[in-house]
C-alpha cells in the first residue's frame, strides 16, 4: 500500500514536468507575436508603410553613424520606414500563408477522401493529376500560373493552393486507404449510411490529425513560395509591404552596402518558417504515430 | 519486365498529357491567350490577327490537338523579345544550367552525406543534435536570401568573390551555394536515416562481429550500402535543380534556363514561359521514369507490385 502510493507520488510530478517541457514553447511563442504583430500593426507601426520621403533615403537603422530614432530600422530606396513595412509585412505573410494553406487543405483532403474511399476511375483520375502536378517543380509551377493570373493578394493565394492541394491529396488518400478496412467504416456501411455520410462523418475526422500535421508543415514551404513570387515580382504587388518584396527593393542597395534592407526582411522569413517547421515536427510527433518513422 | 516497363512508360505518357492539358487549359481559364500571346500594348487588330493565326477562334479540342502537334514536331513558338524559336534558346540556356547544377550537387553531397554520416554514427550527441538544427536551417532559410548574403559579405564587404555573371570559376561559387544549401539539407537526412537502417542490418554486426575496426565497418560495409538511396535522391535532385534555380539564378544574374523563365516574366515573353515550365516538367517526368525502371531491374519485388 505505502509502496505503491510512493510509486504514484514519484510518477505524477515527473509526468507533469515531462509535458511542459515537451510544449514547442520557442515555434509557439515566435508565431504568436507574429500573429500579434500581424493583428496589430496598425497600432504598432511608426509609420505609414507605403509612403516614405524621398528626403530620407537609405537611412541606416539607429545604431548606425547616420541613423534617426524617427526610422529605428532604416529606411528603404523610397524614404519608407522599415520597422512598419516589416511589421505590416508579417500581416501579409500570414494571411495569405494561413489562406492557402487552409484552401490546399480543404481541396486536398476532399479530393484525398474522394479518391482513397470511392476508388476506381475517381481515384485513377485524382491520383494521375496529383503525380502529374507533383513531378512539376512547385517553384515554377507557382510561376507559370502566377505569370498568367497576374500579381494579386488574392491570385498568389490561389496559385498557392493550386500547387499545393496535391502534397494533402497524396497523403490523405493513403490513409484512408487503410481506413476503409476497418471495422467501423463496415459497420457504418451495413448500417446503412450513405458514401457521402461515411466520408463525412467516419472518415474525415480520422484523417483530420494529418491534415493538420500537413498544413503546419506546409506553411513555411507556402510562405518561401509567397516570398520567392514576390521577390521576383508575380506576387504580392509593389507598393504593399511584403517580405519577398522588401527583399527585391533590398537588391538596389546591396552593392552599396545598405544591409538592413536584405538581412532583416530574410530573418523574419526565418523566424517564421523555422517556427512553423519546428512546430509541426512536434505535432507530427504528438498527434501522428503512423508518421513517427518519417 | 517487359510488362513492367510498358506500364511504366504508360504512366509517364499519361503524365505527359496531363502535363500539356494542364498548361493549356490554365492559359485559356484566365481569359483571352491571344492577349498573352501578343506583345503589350498591340492594337485591336494585332489581337485578332493573332487570334486568327493561332486558331483561338476554332473549338478547344482542334486547338488543343494543334498545340500538340506543334510540341511533339519542337515547336514552342517564337520569343517576343529575341524573335528566334523559343527551343533554341531553351537549348542555349541549358548548358549553365546544367553547370550551376552539377556544382551545386557537389556542395550538397559534400556538405550532407558526411554530416549525415557523422550523425548516423554519434546518434543522439551534441554532433546530431547540431546536424538537427542545421537540417531545418537549410530546409528554413529561402535559397535566394542565403545568396543575397553570401553577395553582402563576399562581394561588397570583402571584395572576393564577383556578384553577378558569368565567365570564371569565381562566378558559380556562390550561385551554387546558395542553390546547394537547401539540397544539402535534404541529403544530409536521407544519408543519416539510410545510415541508421544499415547499421542495424546483419551483415554489419556479422562484420564487428569477425572483429573488423569500426571505422572499416562504417566505410566499407555500411557506407556502399547506405549511400544507394541517397544517389538515387540525388540524381532527381539533379533535375530539380536545373528547374527550380529560378530565383537563385536571377539574384546572380546568372545565364541559365531559370533566368530564362525569370526574363520571360519580366518581358511579359509568353511562348518562353510556357515552354519552360513544359520542358521543366517532361525533363522530371522523364528522371522519374528511368528511376522508376532502374528500381525494377534491380529489385524484381518491385516489378509485380500493383
Amino acid at each position: 500500500m505505502n509502496a505503491s502510493t510512493a510509486v504514484v507520488l514519484a510518477e505524477v510530478p515527473r509526468r507533469a514536468s515531462r509535458r511542459l517541457s515537451s510544449y514547442p514553447v520557442v515555434p509557439l511563442a515566435i508565431i504568436g507575436l507574429m500573429v500579434f504583430i500581424a493583428l496589430a500593426a496598425d497600432v504598432l507601426a511608426p509609420h505609414n508603410p507605403e509612403v516614405g520621403s524621398l528626403g530620407m533615403r537609405f537611412r541606416p537603422p539607429v545604431w548606425q553613424a547616420g541613423g534617426s530614432a524617427a526610422h529605428l530600422l532604416g529606411t528603404d530606396h523610397l524614404g519608407r520606414d522599415v520597422l512598419s513595412r516589416l511589421l505590416f509585412g508579417a500581416r501579409v505573410s500570414l494571411v495569405v500563408g494561413f489562406t492557402a494553406v487552409v484552401v490546399a487543405g480543404l481541396l486536398g483532403v476532399a479530393l484525398g477522401i474522394a479518391a482513397g474511399y470511392l476508388g476506381g476511375w475517381v481515384d485513377e483520375v485524382i491520383m494521375r493529376l496529383t503525380d502529374t502536378w507533383l513531378a512539376l517543380p512547385a517553384l515554377t509551377f507557382a510561376i507559370f500560373l502566377a505569370a498568367v493570373l497576374g500579381p494579386s493578394e488574392l491570385n498568389i493565394i490561389i496559385v498557392l493552393s493550386c500547387v499545393y492541394w496535391t502534397r494533402y491529396a497524396r497523403v490523405i488518400r493513403g490513409e484512408v486507404l487503410s481506413l476503409k478496412e476497418r471495422e467501423f467504416v463496415r459497420l457504418a456501411i451495413i448500417a446503412g449510411c450513405s458514401r457521402l455520410t461515411i466520408m463525412r462523418r467516419h472518415i474525415l475526422p480520422n484523417v483530420l490529425n494529418s491534415a493538420i500535421v500537413l498544413a503546419t508543415l506546409m506553411l513555411g514551404v507556402v510562405v518561401v513560395t509567397e516570398a520567392a513570387l514576390s521577390f521576383l515580382g508575380v506576387g504580392v504587388p509593389p507598393p504593399k509591404p511584403a517580405w519577398g518584396l522588401m527583399l527585391a527593393d533590398g537588391k538596389r542597395g546591396l552593392m552599396a552596402g545598405y544591409w538592413w534592407l536584405t538581412v532583416l526582411p530574410g530573418l523574419c522569413i526565418m523566424f517564421l518558417v523555422l517556427a512553423a517547421n519546428l512546430l509541426g515536427d512536434w505535432l507530427r510527433v504528438k498527434l501522428d504515430p503512423q508518421l513517427r518513422q518519417l | 519486365m517487359k510488362r513492367f516497363v510498358l506500364r511504366r512508360l504508360g504512366y509517364a505518357l499519361v503524365s505527359l498529357a496531363l502535363l500539356s492539358i494542364t498548361i493549356f487549359v490554365f492559359v485559356r481559364l484566365t481569359g483571352d491567350p491571344a492577349l498573352l500571346l501578343v506583345e503589350p500594348g498591340a492594337s485591336k487588330a494585332d489581337v485578332d490577327a493573332v487570334r486568327e493565326r493561332f486558331g483561338l477562334d476554332q473549338p478547344l479540342v482542334v486547338q488543343y490537338a494543334k498545340f500538340m502537334n506543334g510540341l511533339l514536331r519542337g515547336d514552342f513558338g517564337q520569343s517576343f523579345y529575341y524573335r528566334t524559336p523559343v527551343l533554341e534558346l531553351y537549348l542555349s540556356r541549358l548548358p549553365n544550367s546544367l553547370m550551376l547544377a552539377a556544382v551545386a550537387m557537389s556542395f550538397s553531397l559534400l556538405i550532407g552525406i558526411p554530416t549525415g554520416i557523422l550523425a548516423a554514427v554519434r546518434v543522439n550527441s551534441w554532433l546530431d543534435r547540431a546536424g538537427r538544427i542545421f537540417a531545418l536551417l537549410g530546409l528554413s532559410l529561402p535559397s535566394f536570401w542565403i545568396g543575397l548574403v553570401l553577395i553582402l559579405f563576399f562581394s561588397v564587404y570583402l571584395g572576393w568573390l564577383p556578384s553577378s555573371g558569368s565567365g570564371t570559376v569565381l562566378h558559380v561559387l556562390m550561385p551554387a551555394f546558395a542553390l546547394g544549401w537547401y539540397f544539402a539539407a535534404s541529403h544530409m537526412r536521407l544519408t543519416r536515416s539510410s545510415m541508421l537502417d544499415v547499421l542495424g542490418a546483419e551483415y554489419v554486426k556479422l562484420a564487428r562481429l569477425k572483429g573488423l575496426p569500426e571505422q572499416r565497418v562504417i566505410a566499407k560495409h555500411a557506407l556502399k550500402n547506405a549511400l544507394i538511396p541517397v544517389l538515387t535522391l540525388a540524381g532527381i535532385n539533379l533535375v530539380i535543380m536545373i528547374n527550380v534555380a529560378v530565383v537563385v539564378e536571377t539574384v546572380f544574374a546568372w545565364p541559365g534556363i531559370g533566368r530564362l523563365l525569370y526574363e520571360g516574366i519580366a518581358f511579359r515573353d509568353f511562348p518562353i514561359v510556357q515552354a519552360t515550365v513544359l520542358l521543366g516538367g517532361s525533363m522530371i517526368v522523364f528522371v522519374n521514369l528511368i528511376v522508376d525502371v532502374l528500381y525494377g531491374l534491380i529489385d524484381p519485388r518491385i516489378r509485380y507490385e500493383r
